[in-house]
Parts: structure tokens; sequence; C-alpha cells
């Protein structure tokens, strides 16, 4: 057993960290307060490859395997929550859904204007009345009509909708319905009849822009299905299986920043005549915080290397987000009340990282579909 | 062509606040090792002669075996190979036993034309290794270079940024130049690089292969002695940010605070 990063993995975190700490951290401030996409970040991504960071070599990505993903995810984590985000909707489901499942032909067409970051992706399930459930909530529906798909209804939260270039839809092809009914289709946004609303407004991630998305009459050639027809649940299912190695790590970036704002705090501050670190109350708060760190981490390298190693990970995956993200939610809380006042003012970063790390026990599988998915798994293996 | 970069592994400076005088002095800082900040500059400007003017940009470090983790950001960056020069006897050298390890190292590895340095180290801050291999390999030196201006006909123009201005200057191959923050942006490798480099065998020449008696380096030799380090007080000074609009209205209002509340016009 080896526990030690690789000289490739420990050099390209360090590299990351490096670039974190120059173009991703000193904007994640002004992102959030006005909302701006992180145009600069997100390009300066592109040149260096890490938008097509798993994608193959063949398709003008740069091949790395899932642990570079989650060190990369958890290192934009710790830098600004939304650019992690963006990035992370980017590469990790409408990217994925294509190198997972496209054909030949359409792994050409889309994967190097995605991979090098020329072009960005998003994959749109939710709806407004499907989440959790996909299978029974979703309306939007694709019917054949000559050479083409023609697709009505409607996508709710989807993140990039308004700076993707494509976009990856799950729609209801099988009007008998039943797992499976539902197909994926690549979707460039620029065709007629794709409306997408203005971001949400939301509690955090301001930055990453979450849209509701109408599709009246949406008509795309037959070549645009994704994989096989009427096998859209399944392949979503897989495609979110690895997002969730990504969107948990993104959260243990938060959290990890969070508890570094937290023990630098509490070397500063002084209480009742001593540091805030030498009362063992807040020496508590920091052994809480960073051994549900440490494990979080640990849960998501192995789902990481289950998945490298070809193995079957699904369940892994669904531990290591439960934890991960239910860690961010309790280290950011943690790191505010360290703080004290300061904590609940938007001077301090602390408290814009409990605002981003909300959003991780939602997306992608919230905590208690985490569970169902771990439950299923330990009863049925 | 060929280029040699000089570079030194030093302490990530966010950390360097948090490092006692007794650590500095026992050289056991506890802190990240990073690329020498100042470093990073030489070895980009390293990687764009070669890019400009052909040839090859090989970096170079003396230190342990951690110092490999330096050399392999260089090699990730850019560079072509990397070589390491280490001895046990070379602990504790000076500047100028480190620059006599550095200038028999790069006379071992077949010399260069243009030896790169940074403007100097985030730990030691003397500024004194690129003038000692300059002297030992009997060759000029450029400091505060911001500038390549030209490398052709056996001769180097380049700008120096002085406290005045610019001055361009020419001097004859070979030369050693030292490298100031203005004359480049590093670049960030990319992922593919990062692989070649983590792959790549760095030798490491010792002091037999560089020649280099115990005697001449490490503690024996050092000229330099650190008997006493004490850390700066922190200093505590209140900031206050004049908000405003305008260029005009923050200045009336910095007027108004220099008169009234510090009362000093
Ligand atoms: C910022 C943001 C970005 C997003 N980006 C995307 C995107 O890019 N693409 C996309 O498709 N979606 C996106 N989403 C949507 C997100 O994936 C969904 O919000 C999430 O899957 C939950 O679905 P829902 O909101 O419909 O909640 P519901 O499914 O209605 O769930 C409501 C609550 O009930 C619980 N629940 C549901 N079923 C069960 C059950 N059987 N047993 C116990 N509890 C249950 C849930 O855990 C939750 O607590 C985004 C959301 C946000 C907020």
């Amino acid at each position: 057993m080896e526990f030690a990063l690789s000289e490739e993995h420990r050099l390209f975190r360090d590299t990351v960290r490096g670039f974190v700490a120059k173009e991703v951290r000193p904007r994640a401030r002004h992102i959030d307060e006005t909302g701006e996409f992180p145009w600069d970040a997100i390009r300066k991504m592109g040149e260096l490859g890490l938008l097509g960071l798993d994608v193959p070599e063949a398709y003008g990505g740069m091949g790395a395997d899932t642990l570079s993903v989650a060190i990369l995810f958890e290192e934009l984590g710790a830098g600004c929550g939304s650019t992690a985000l963006v990035a992370e909707a980017h590469l990790c489901l409408g990217t994925a859904a294509i190198v997972m499942f496209g054909s030949e032909a359409q792994k050409q067409r889309y994967l190097p204007a995605l991979a090098s970051g020329q072009s960005l992706a998003g994959l749109g399930l939710t709806e407004p009345g499907a989440g959790s459930d996909l299978v029974h909530g979703i309306r939007t529906t694709a019917r054949r009509d000559g050479n083409e798909w023609v697709i009505n209804g409607a996508k709710m939260w989807l993140t990039n909708a308004g700076v993707a270039d494509y976009v990856v839809l799950l729609v209801r092809t099988g009007p008998e319905g039943g797992s499976r009914s539902l197909s994926q289709m690549i979707v460039p946004t620029d065709t007629p009849g794709f409306e997408v609303g203005p971001p949400e407004k939301k509690m955090g991630l301001h930055g990453a822009w979450s849209h509701a998305v109408s599709l009246d009459n949406v008509r795309v050639p037959l070549e645009n299905l994704l994989g096989e027809e009427n096998m859209g649940l399944h392949q979503t299912l897989q495609v979110l299986d690895g997002g969730r190695i990504a969107i948990a790590a993104l959260a243990l970036g938060i959290a990890r920043s969070a508890y570094e704002a937290a023990l630098q705090y509490a070397r500063e501050r002084t209480t009742f005549g001593k540091p805030l670190v030498e009362h063992q109350a807040i020496q508590f708060k920091l052994a809480d915080m960073a051994t549900r760190i440490e494990a979080a981490r640990l849960m998501i390298y192995r789902a990481a290397w289950l998945k490298d190693q070809g193995q079957p990970f699904t369940k892994e995956a669904a531990m290591a987000k439960l934890v991960a993200t239910e860690t961010a939610e309790f280290v950011t809380r943690e790191a505010i009340q360290i703080h004290g006042g300061y904590g609940y003012s938007r001077e301090y970063e602390v408290e814009r990282m409990y605002r981003d790390a909300r959003l991780m026990s939602i997306g992608e599988g919230t905590t208690e579909i985490m569970k169902m998915v771990i439950g299923k798994r330990l009863v049925t293996e | 062509m060929k280029y040699v970069v000089c570079l030194k592994q030093t302490p990530d400076t966010t950390e360097l606040p948090k490092i006692t005088p007794e650590q500095a002095l026992a050289g056991n800082e506890g802190a990240t090792l990073v690329l020498n900040p100042w470093d990073e500059y030489a070895v980009e400007e390293g990687i764009r002669l070669k890019e400009r003017f052909g040839g090859e940009t090989v970096a170079l470090s003396m230190g342990p075996e951690s110092v490999d983790q330096a050399l392999r950001s260089a090699l990730a960056m850019g560079c072509d190979r990397a070589v390491r020069l280490w001895d046990p006897s070379f602990a504790d050298s000076d500047y100028w036993s480190t620059a006599l390890i550095l200038a028999r190292g790069i006379e071992k590895d077949g010399g260069a034309d243009i030896i790169v340095t940074g403007k100097m180290s985030v730990d030691g801050n003397a500024a004194a290794v690129a003038h000692g291999i300059a002297c030992k390999l009997g060759i000029p030196l450029l400091t505060q270079v911001a500038r390549v201006v030209d490398v052709s006909d056996g001769r180097i123009t380049v700008e120096r940024l002085l406290d005045e201005g610019r001055e361009t200057v020419t001097a004859p191959l070979p030369v050693v130049i030292s490298v100031v923050k203005e004359i480049n942006e590093p670049r960030y490798p990319t992922f593919i690089r990062i692989r070649k480099a983590s792959r790549t065998p760095i030798p490491v020449l010792s002091a037999a292969d560089l020649n280099i008696a115990p005697e001449e380096v490490g503690q024996a030799a050092a000229r330099v002695r650190w008997t006493h380090l004490v850390k700066p007080e922190p200093k505590k000074r209140q900031v206050t940010i004049i908000e405003g609009d305008t260029p005009e209205e923050k200045a009336r209002k910095l007027l108004d605070y220099l008169m009234d509340v510090e009362k000093v016009l």
C-alpha cells in the first residue's frame, strides 16, 4: 500500500496550486460579489489543457487519470468555488458524457474544441418537475421527424447553458416510460428554439451560471443521439458516478481552504489572555475539521483509484461524495464559528466558502440520494 | 547554443513568517520547499532563449535529493535536461563555495554560452552566487537584466534595469546574466510536460566527479558565518483605504483626512 502521491501527481498538484494562488483565488471575492463569469481563469485553464484533463490525448486532451482530476478540483475548490464548478460541469459532466458514450465521429467532432476550452459544455438532467427522480420526472421529449430529432420541454439549473457551445440533454424517447425510455442528445446551444433564461439568483457560487432552458421544437440531426437510444438513464448514472469524485474533491477543496483560514485566524486572535489556538475547545474544533478533511481525501483518492483500475466504484464514489460534501458544510460552519462575528462578515473568505459549500450536498445527487445509492449496493452486493 | 539555468530550492514565501531563527540556523525550516520565485524568471528566460535562438537549456542545482523537485519544476516548464550537484561535503556551503560547485558543474557538463540565474534567493537574499560563478569561470556578468535584446555573433545585448532607468549593454559570450522579474511572465507547465518531467532521470554529480576536495567547500571553507539570526518584529500599521468614485473625490477625502484627522498639513 502506498499513500504518497507519485512524482507526476505531486508536480501536477504543486503546479495547479501555484496557478490557483495566482490566477483563481485573488479573483474569487470579486466574482462572488459581482456574479461575473470567471472568463480569465477559464481561458487560462483552457490554454494549459486543464479543461480537457482526462480527455484522451487522441482527441486533444491530456489523457490524465482520475486521481489527477481529483487533485485539480481540490485545488480549484480551494481557490474559488464558482470557477471550480464551471470547470467541473464542463469537464466531468458535459464533456465526460461524450468521452464515455460518443461514437468515433462524435468524439472527433466535439472533443478537440471542448478539451482545449475553445468550447464549453454542460449536462442537462434536472427539469422543473424532475431532479432526484429522473425516471418518472422527465417530461422533455425527443421525437423522430425524418432525419432529425425534435426536442420539446424545459430544463432547470443547467450549469454553463449560457456560455456553452454544446450541452448534453437527457430526454424522453420512449413513451412507455421506465428506465429504458430516456436518451442523451448532443444539442448545440445556438439551435433555434433553445432559449436560455438569465442566470438563477443563488445563495453562493455566483460566478457559475445555472439557467432555466426552454426547448421549443429544437431540431438536431439524428446523429446527435449520444450512445444508445433509450439507454440514456444508465449512461447518465455512469457519467454521474465519475462526476461525484470531482464534486467531492471540489467540496474538499472548499473545506481545506476554510480550515486553513480558521487555523490562521485562531493563531492571530487572542481571547482571555491567550491565542484562540491554545483554547482546548478551539483545538477540538480544529481536530474535528482536520480529521474529517483527511478522511474525505482518502475516500476520494480511493474511489479515483478504483475507477482508474477499471473496478466498480459507484458505491465508493457515492460514499466519498457523501462524506466530502457534508464535511465541507461542517468545516465551513466551524470556520465561521472560530472567526466569531468576523466570520459572518463579507470581509472574510469563510463567509463565501460557507455559501459555496452549501450546494455540494445537493448537486449531482443529494446526500439522501447518495445514501440510497450506497444502501442499494450494500443490500444487493 | 547552450543555456544553463542555476536554480535553488527555497521555502515557500507564504510560510516564511512561520520559520523561527533556530530552524533557519539549523537549515531545517520545516516549510514547503519550492523553486525560488526569482529563479522562475531565470528558468523562463532560459527556455525563451532556446526558443528564440535555438539550442539546449539545462537546469542546474546544488543540493540534496529533495532539490529534484525544484529541478523537475524547471523540466516541466520546458528545460531539456536537469543536473544536480551533491555530496555530503557540500552541506553548509556559503555563497562562494556554492558558486564554486556550480561553476565546476557547468564545466563538467561541457560549459555554457549563457548562464542564467535569478536576482537572488528568497531565503538568503544575498544576490552573490551569480557574481561568484562569473568570477570562478572568469567570464562577464550582467546583473539586473530586464530584457535580452539579441544574441548573435558571439555577443549578447541586454537591457539592465537600474534605479535611474534602463541601460543597454553588450558583452561577449560566454556570459552570466542574472535576471529581474520584469524580464518575463513565467509559464505554467502543461500536464503533458509534467508527465514527461516526472519521468526524466536527473543525474547527480558528486565532489569526486567535480574534482572538488572536501576542504574547498562546506563549513570548512565558508567565509560567511551566520552567528546571530533574529526575526524582525512584524510591522503593525493601521491601514486606511480612502474610497471614492473619482480620483478627485478620493484626493479631496485624503486632503481632509491629512488636515483634520492626522493634522499633518
Ligand atoms: C447551483 C446548481 C447547479 C446545478 N447544476 C445542474 C446541472 O448542471 N445540470 C442538472 O441537470 N442539474 C443541475 N442542478 C440540479 C441538481 O442536480 C438538483 O437540484 C438535484 O439533483 C436535486 O433535485 P431537485 O432539486 O429536483 O430536488 P428533489 O429531487 O425534488 O429533492 C428534494 C429533497 O428530497 C430528497 N429526496 C428526493 N427523493 C428522495 C427519496 N427517494 N428518499 C429520500 N429523500 C429524497 C432530496 O434529497 C432533497 O433533499 C443544479 C442545482 C444547483 C442548485
